[in-house]
């Protein structure tokens, strides 16, 4: 199996805030391999950006802790690894874009070297290498070169948004990791930045884990997706399996709840209620409280992934799933 | 403009001063509603929709232009007849987080038009008309006494919109009420406000940068660049059949999510350009791919191409091979 990158595996990660536990992630599973692109989408609150940032050993503590599972990146487990191997990894190795590209620049700091930053912390090389390599870079993601010594203000948001991704690819990372990219920009800017993104992959041969609320998005750059609920994968497996039949009634919640643009929906069929308090979750199964196909086994057991198809899992009794072992 | 008509404007601006000049925010807008429609306008940031929606509604005053709502111009009224007006023109905002009172409690919120306009007869009254509102938009009675930062996002939004229909308007300016949702929650807020404009006979102007969602709720829209409209028609026509050229890189940019149905995306160049002092031009010019001279000395008109179908683009019949 010298194909996987990253694996996580059951990773845990609660707050302690005001003296109560907010159970973030539980018990969450993933893998991507090498060159593939992987979208984790799920609503506010379900604990997407909480999983990116332990994948890299950023979540703030206190008061979150990670509190079981392994991290696995090319083999070696991220969460025994110490501080100073960590910081090597983090920007090199494993890169992230933030959501929002206005506050994710330093606004005093020109953009090129910001990008030049980057280049000096992973790489033995002169200054003035590092800041042709940092040109190059922004030409490569569409910014002329002699924008070098402007300041963030001076760019507009999907230009901030490309120079974060040029500070993200400038050391040619094995895993990026982007967290809703484009969900501040405007829809064409959206779709300038996504082709960028496309096109990079495909250049640079990077791995990533997209993670966005926009199930478009996933459509349009990932092979692979992995729908999160209350902190776990609910349904994992291809685009092409999940968009043609998706099986967890959450997914398929979700699917009737966006407009469909070539069919004419009189009525939209949202998902009732919502999202349960992370604080607070259900003893079973933690979308059992909106489901309409809840059985009395969903709310007293947390179902196990199935496989109900060629990459294709699902976390759900319907199908079979298995109890979890408590 | 018929009997039909709710809300007509006419040739609105509204200009703002900056220091580097005017900034034309919204430059000469024209258009009609029906009477229990609902007009979708469309745009990215900056292009002047949630100004046009505020201007209409007098929380912003406008440069020049008319505003005629049932027939009557309301273009300059006095300050009791705004307020009179208020009771039939509303309006539902963006975020549900900054647009109510975090110290006041969910009936004080949604009861407030109540007691500025001086609308009950007495405290049972005014307690009834209040749990009656919430029931309406679907806010469980026990929340009360709740304030908004104990609510989610979904639920603040039901009291932006209790708040709006208290008066029992007939005209309310909703801007992106459901962007700042989730998308299960959003179509629970969306199918709310159908049936309420169904219940009410409403009439919505809807603004928002989200194209699925206006398709799906408008029956008129309208497209909007640098603070004036390029196209109009009726949603079905206009996700049929586009003729401006940012129209179509617009509506090829949404990201659908039917494999079958991925389409071929427009990628335009550059970015909206800046809105102060814009020169007599069409404003699209700079990043059209069908710009020719013309259209850098001159500015469209709001022409009907097809019937009911209006479009502000020098070219729009040769691009569309009409």
């Amino acid at each position: 199996m010298g194909n996987k990158l990253l694996e996580i595996d059951n990773l845990s990660v609660h707050f302690t805030v005001n003296n109560q536990t907010v159970k973030a992630v539980n018990g969450l599973s993933l893998e991507i391999n090498h060159g593939e692109c992987m979208g984790l989408v799920g609503e506010t609150g379900a604990g997407k950006t909480t999983t990116a940032l332990a994948t890299i050993r950023l979540v703030p503590n206190p008061p979150g802790k990670i509190v079981g599972g392994t991290i696995k990146f090319e083999g070696e487990n991220l969460l025994e690894v110490s501080e100073k191997k960590i910081r090597a990894i983090r920007g090199n190795s494993i890169s992230m874009i933030f959501q929002d590209p206005m506050t994710s620049l330093n606004p005093i700091t020109r953009v090129g070297d910001q990008i030049m930053e980057t280049i000096l912390l992973h790489e033995k090389i002169s200054k003035v290498d590092a800041a042709v390599k940092a040109q190059r870079m922004l030409e490569l993601v569409g910014i002329p070169a002699n924008r070098y010594d402007e300041y963030p203000h001076q760019f507009s948001g999907g230009m901030k948004q490309r120079v974060m991704i040029a500070c993200a690819l400038v050391c040619n990372p094995k895993l990026l990791i982007a967290d809703e990219p484009t969900t501040a920009l405007d829809v064409t800017i959206q779709a300038q930045v996504l082709e960028l993104v496309k096109r990079l992959k495909r250049e640079f041969n990077t791995a990533m884990l997209m993670i966005t609320h926009d199930l478009g998005v996933v459509l349009d750059v990932c092979d692979k997706v992995a729908i999160m609920y209350a902190g776990s994968i609910m349904e994992r497996g291809s685009v092409d399996a999940i968009f043609d039949d998706p099986k967890h009634p959450y997914t398929q919640g979700l699917f009737k709840s966006i407009p469909d643009l070539d069919e004419e929906t009189e009525r939209l069929e949202p998902i009732p209620g919502m999202m349960p308090d992370p604080s607070n979750l259900p003893q079973g199964c933690a979308f059992s409280p909106r489901c309409p196909f809840s059985k009395e086994i969903c709310e007293t057991h947390c179902p196990n992934p199935v496989q109900v198809g060629d990459d294709h899992h699902v976390a759900c009794f319907l199908y079979g799933s298995e109890k979890e072992e408590v | 403009m018929t009997t039909d008509t709710i809300l007509a404007v006419r040739d609105l601006k509204k200009y703002f001063a900056t220091k580097s000049g005017e900034l034309h925010a919204v430059d000469g807008v024209t258009f009609d509603i029906k009477r229990g429609t609902t007009l979708g306008v469309v745009g990215e940031s900056g292009c002047g929709k949630s100004t046009l929606g505020r201007v209409i509604l007098h929380l912003l005053t406008k440069t020049s232009g008319n505003i005629f709502f049932e027939g009557e111009d309301i273009s300059e009224v006095s300050p009791k007849k705004l307020h009179e007006l208020r009771r039939y023109m509303q309006i539902i905002f963006q975020d549900p987080f900054s647009s109510i009172d975090p110290r006041q409690t969910v009936s004080e919120i949604i009861g407030e038009p109540l007691l500025v306009h001086k609308l009950y007869k007495d405290r049972e009254d005014y307690q009834k008309k209040i749990k009656s509102m919430m029931d309406t938009v679907g806010l469980a009675s026990r929340l009360e006494d709740s304030y908004p930062h104990e609510l989610d996002g979904g639920r603040r939004q039901r009291i932006g919109i209790g708040r709006a229909l208290m008066l029992d308007p007939k005209f309310i300016v909703c801007d992106e009420p459901v962007s700042a949702l989730d998308v299960s929650i959003q179509a629970q807020i969306l199918n709310l406000m159908q049936d309420l404009q169904a219940e009410r006979g409403l009439t919505y102007v809807f603004i928002t940068h989200n194209l699925s969602v206006v398709k799906h709720i408008s029956d008129d829209i309208t497209v909007m660049y640098l603070g004036v409209l390029v196209e109009k028609a009726s949603a079905k026509e206009l996700f049929k059949n586009q003729f401006h050229p940012y129209t179509k890189a617009l509506i090829s940019a949404i990201l659908g999510i039917k494999r079958e149905n991925k389409r071929k995306r427009i990628i335009l160049k550059g970015e909206i350009s800046s809105p102060i002092e814009p020169p007599d031009a069409c404003r699209f010019a700079p990043r059209c791919i069908y710009a020719k001279e013309q259209c850098f000395h001159q500015s469209p008109r709001l022409v009907e191409i097809t019937k009911d179908h209006y479009v502000a683009c020098h070219f729009a019949k040769e691009i569309s091979g009409l």
